[in-house]
């Protein structure tokens, strides 16, 4: 072959591309919720099956994640954050997104019926379908309301992971649910913050651009108080314990001020520092979840050797 | 004339096959190791109860002691 005749081909994937396609960041936050879910859960999985639950929630998360691309490629080749994912790179064709995003859903959610339960692999179901179908296709460029309800997507791990050690959904797997369901829109509203053109210029309706800078502001705030008793709660059931409650304390306690300090700022105040309040508060987000999952992991080692959970009560 | 001319697409390709040999070289352990944890799991035994067929070796004894297994049937076993 000559150097004339493959150029056509210099643009082609390279596997990265492919695995680019399944959002690893993204999922890496879903295999630590989901094995959190998992490992808490009153029962013990075969670490082979276990193993196996995780990969494919894993995979059934990047699924929903290619099928997201294939249908936001043109929003993302608008925005500056986004425009070097594959699609809009031009080095994956959008029908293989689509074949990708379909195939490793069917995929996931049969190998996660068939390692663990039904009721897992149906959680599973459901939740590429709300991921891929409601917030991709319809919510995102619908109402600014998008991230709230669009949260409940990355909120479903947890929850089933412990259906699949358990085959049944209790109040603690509710909980993990509404702990991550209700820290997404602070999480997100504050990175709109603060990449507050992109998503205008990209025509998505993210709160900032149809109700104000003030009034995000103030949804963050709303949102971050309303999140506290969920996370405190969650201490107090079976997978709880002294250790995450103290945790809980203090993230939330530092979570809530920080959202005080957006909620007072005026916009030419934080333009002035370069948003630094949101910045700080969108990098805490993180710890905040991670730090949460962390503890309820910690007070489930402590119950295995016998120590700490419900009994302190 | 040598047609062995290596481009750099050859390379990004075979990297691509090699990936994805390897994912289903994995995909393969995997199932093979749950059918492993599975069945070690649930023995042999209750398995023969999905060939659709009776098996009578795998019915409980009847009352009065009387096993419905054609071997013994009739023994008083």
């Amino acid at each position: 072959m000559t150097d004339t005749s493959a150029r056509q081909f210099e643009g082609e994937a390279r596997f990265g591309d492919y695995v680019a396609l399944l959002k690893p960041r993204v999922m890496s936050l879903v295999v630590f919720t989901a094995l959190v879910g998992l490992l808490v859960a009153p029962v013990r999985l075969h670490p082979v099956e276990a193993f196996a639950a995780i990969l494919f929630i894993a995979i059934g998360a990047g699924a929903s994640g290619a099928l997201n691309m294939w249908w936001d490629a043109d929003i993302d080749a608008r925005m500056r954050r986004t425009a070097k994912r594959p699609i809009p790179a031009g080095v994956v064709e959008p029908g293989e997104a689509l074949a990708i995003g379909v195939a490793l859903s069917g995929l996931a959610v049969v190998m996660l019926g068939l390692a663990t339960n039904l009721l897992a692999a149906a959680l599973l179901a459901f939740t590429i379908f709300f991921y891929a179908v409601i917030y991709t296709m319809w919510l995102k460029r619908w109402t600014p309301q998008n991230i709230v309800i669009g949260g409940a997507a990355g909120a479903f791990p947890p929850m089933i992971g412990w259906a699949a050690a358990t085959g049944s959904i209790s109040l603690e797997a509710v909980l993990m649910f509404a702990l991550i369901f209700m820290w997404t829109p602070p999480h997100f509203w504050a990175l709109a913050l603060f990449t507050r053109s992109d998503y205008a210029e990209a025509g998505v309706p993210m709160l900032t651009v149809t109700h104000g800078r003030s009034v995000t502001r103030a949804h963050i705030l709303a949102y971050t108080l309303a999140l506290v008793p969920v996370a405190l709660g969650l201490g107090l059931t079976s997978i709880g314990g002294p250790i995450y409650l103290a945790v809980s304390l203090a993230l939330n306690a530092r979570f809530v001020l920080g959202a005080w300090r957006i909620w007072r700022r005026e916009e030419t105040e934080a333009e002035a520092d370069g948003y630094r309040a949101e910045k700080l508060f969108f990098r805490d987000s993180l710890a905040y979840l991670f730090l949460h999952f962390g503890a309820l992991l910690a007070e489930a080692g402590l119950r295995m050797l016998g120590l700490g959970g419900a009994t302190w009560l | 004339m040598a047609l062995k001319v290596e481009h750099e697409l050859h390379r990004r390709r075979r990297g691509r096959n090699v990936g994805l040999a390897l994912l289903l070289a994995g995909f393969v352990v995997l199932v093979l190791a749950l059918t492993v944890v599975k069945v070690q799991r649930v023995g042999f035994a209750p398995l023969q109860g999905y060939d659709h067929v009776v098996q009578p070796t795998l019915v409980p004894a009847a009352e009065g002691g009387r096993s419905l297994d054609p071997v013994t049937q009739g023994r008083g076993n």
